[in-house]
């Protein structure tokens, strides 16, 4: 079987999920001042997490995560962590772009996102939307904060 | 005979949901066909302003205003000048806060409260601390929210001004003595403010028995229309108070000096063009649960909740916060199961509860955790509902819960 194929199976999907909510990747904040971080405090759940990333020269080093937060916010902020480090900041913004088309429901491209697919019936539950984008939105303003940095510094 | 059957044909929503089990009563609840046709009556025929109209439509539109405030009265004993219409709790507690300030308090005064209330309850008082050295204190309460008289009595002091408290607790259901409280409040010249939010509708509330103060409570958590309320204060302390809102319909007369003479207690609580076809539903909404009995409902609760309590604590997977209270929601979490994850689980079964905090953001300090589920019942709730219910419980586990979203 090929990944393509696992990675349209519902029962690899669901065991992802549950992989990523028990043993979070990448799941141990750092006191490393380079890290840029953000914390998100959802506003309408309890969900609060904080992500920081380490990006040198347009390039995502690391990234890490804790708090508290939901199956769904935990295993996506995982999976973020997982397919962010080591990509270049264009590389990461699209696949960030990707992603948020998948949870609102639009066309999206399946090959950039590999197991963050697992959200792809998300937009189906309104309520869930905001789980599974608060770690992504915090590493949304991160790529954002870094480029500004980047532009300042020419 | 409490004939729960025939009560649910009263709400249109169970015929439009016939297989929804609505356990989120403590958030709102569903409105019956005597509310819903106040509400529309009024619209369709009686559309007019209250106060001091000139015509017969008007006129009627105050008496039906004045009329509800007549029931609300008869609902929990006191005078009809004694009672102020609201937005809701959350606006009546902010207009006690307000008027205790402003005649009552002095800086170094203390109110009394508890860590189970509810924001509404709480942060209106926190503002008070800031603002003009007001001090907040708490009475502890024991792992399933209730307050014993014997420690209250230990939290007293010659600077408590108010003891301030929910008479049943909006997550964990644990119903306070309120008489004995008011009693010890008022042995030390404090006043009793009661947050009724979660009692009044379900049990009868006698303000002249218990002897509170004031009292709060909202309208659509008692089949009543939203963006309702009451405010019960004793009459001698509504008049010395002063109302947070100044506008039309609450003053005599002004002049430009800025001499203002208010109205009498309750007119001046109620500034500006009221909401007059949510009061007239709230004043059906009295008559109807009076029609059915506050005690009858109380009962039919208590048996309700213990049935659903009963299977509860033999779920093995479920860790049960409040088995002991008699009434209220039953709080519970899926072991190893984020709460909202286990309520999408038993959406996904057609149950509707709620996780979360529940807006009692600090009363993670006495239950150790700061999520839950709330199933909260009414009197149209029924023990297949509750069946239902327990079923779909043993069945969360952290891959049921994943497993909505595929």
């Amino acid at each position: 079987m090929s990944v393509k194929d696992l990675l349209t199976n519902p029962d690899i999907l669901r065991e992802l999920i549950m992989d990523h909510y028990q043993y979070p990747h990448n799941h141990e904040l750092t006191k490393d001042t380079s890290y840029l971080r953000r914390h998100m405090a959802s506003e309408s759940c309890i969900d609060d997490i904080t992500v920081q990333a380490k990006i040198d020269d347009g390039i995502i080093r690391d990234i890490r995560f804790d708090g508290v937060a939901c199956t769904i916010s935990t295993a996506s902020t995982s999976m973020m962590t997982d397919l962010l480090i080591g990509k270049t900041i264009p590389e990461a913004q699209e696949i960030v772009s990707d992603y948020f088309h998948m949870v609102a429901g639009e066309d999206y491209d399946a090959d950039l996102l590999e197991e963050a697919v697992a959200f792809k019936n998300v937009y189906k539950q309104a309520n869930r939307i905001k789980c599974a984008t608060i770690g992504w939105n915090a590493i949304k303003e991160i790529l954002q904060e870094s480029e500004t940095q980047h532009d300042g510094q020419e | 005979m409490f004939d729960v059957k025939k009560i649910r044909e009263d709400y249109p929503m169970f015929a439009n949901h016939p297989d929804l089990v609505y356990f989120d009563n403590g958030a709102t609840t569903f409105k019956p066909k005597p509310v819903i046709n106040a509400v529309m009556d009024f619209y369709n025929s009686g559309t007019s302003n209250v106060h001091r109209g000139d015509y017969p439509l008007s006129v009627h539109a105050d008496q039906l205003y004045d009329g509800a405030r007549v029931k609300i009265a008869k609902f929990i004993n006191c005078d009809p000048k004694e009672v102020a219409f609201t937005a809701g709790t959350t606006a009546s507690m902010n207009q006690i806060a307000y008027g205790m300030e402003h005649v009552f308090l002095k800086p170094g005064d203390v109110i009394l409260t508890t860590r189970t209330e509810h924001a509404s309850n709480l942060l209106p008082w926190y503002r008070l601390e800031k603002n003009c050295g007001i001090k907040v204190e708490y009475i502890p309460a024991d792992s399933q929210g209730r307050v014993h008289i014997e420690d209250a009595e230990n939290a007293m002091h010659d600077k408590v001004k108010a003891i301030v408290i929910a008479c049943v607790n909006n997550v964990l259901g644990a119903v306070q003595p309120i008489k004995e409280l008011a009693k010890l409040a008022h042995e030390h010249g404090a006043y009793i403010v009661v947050d009724g939010a979660q009692s009044v509708p379900h049990r009868k509330t006698d303000v002249k028995d218990l002897d509170i103060d004031f009292l709060a409570f909202s309208g659509h958590k008692m089949c009543g229309p939203g963006g309702t309320g009451v405010l019960y204060g004793k009459y001698e302390l509504l008049e010395r108070m002063d109302p947070i809102s100044l506008g039309g319909g609450m003053n005599a007369r002004f002049d430009s000096c800025g001499d203002v003479i208010l109205k009498s207690a309750p007119e001046k609580y109620e500034a500006g063009t009221p909401n007059i076809e949510g009061v007239i539903g709230l004043g059906a909404a009295a008559e109807y649960l009076m029609s059915i009995g506050m005690d009858n409902i109380h009962e039919r609760e208590k048996q309700l909740r213990g049935y659903f309590a009963e299977k509860v604590k033999q779920l093995d997977n479920i860790e049960f916060y409040n088995p002991d209270n008699e009434t209220g929601p039953v709080a519970f979490n899926a072991k190893g199961v984020f709460a909202q994850d286990a309520a999408g689980y038993l959406a996904s079964q057609g149950i509707a509860v709620r996780s979360g905090n529940h807006c009692a953001k600090i009363l993670h300090e006495i239950i150790g955790t700061d999520q839950t589920i709330r199933a909260s019942l009414y009197l149209y709730n029924t023990e297949e509902e509750v069946d239902r219910c327990v079923k779909a419980m043993s069945e969360i586990t952290l891959e049921s819960a994943i497993g909505i979203f595929f």
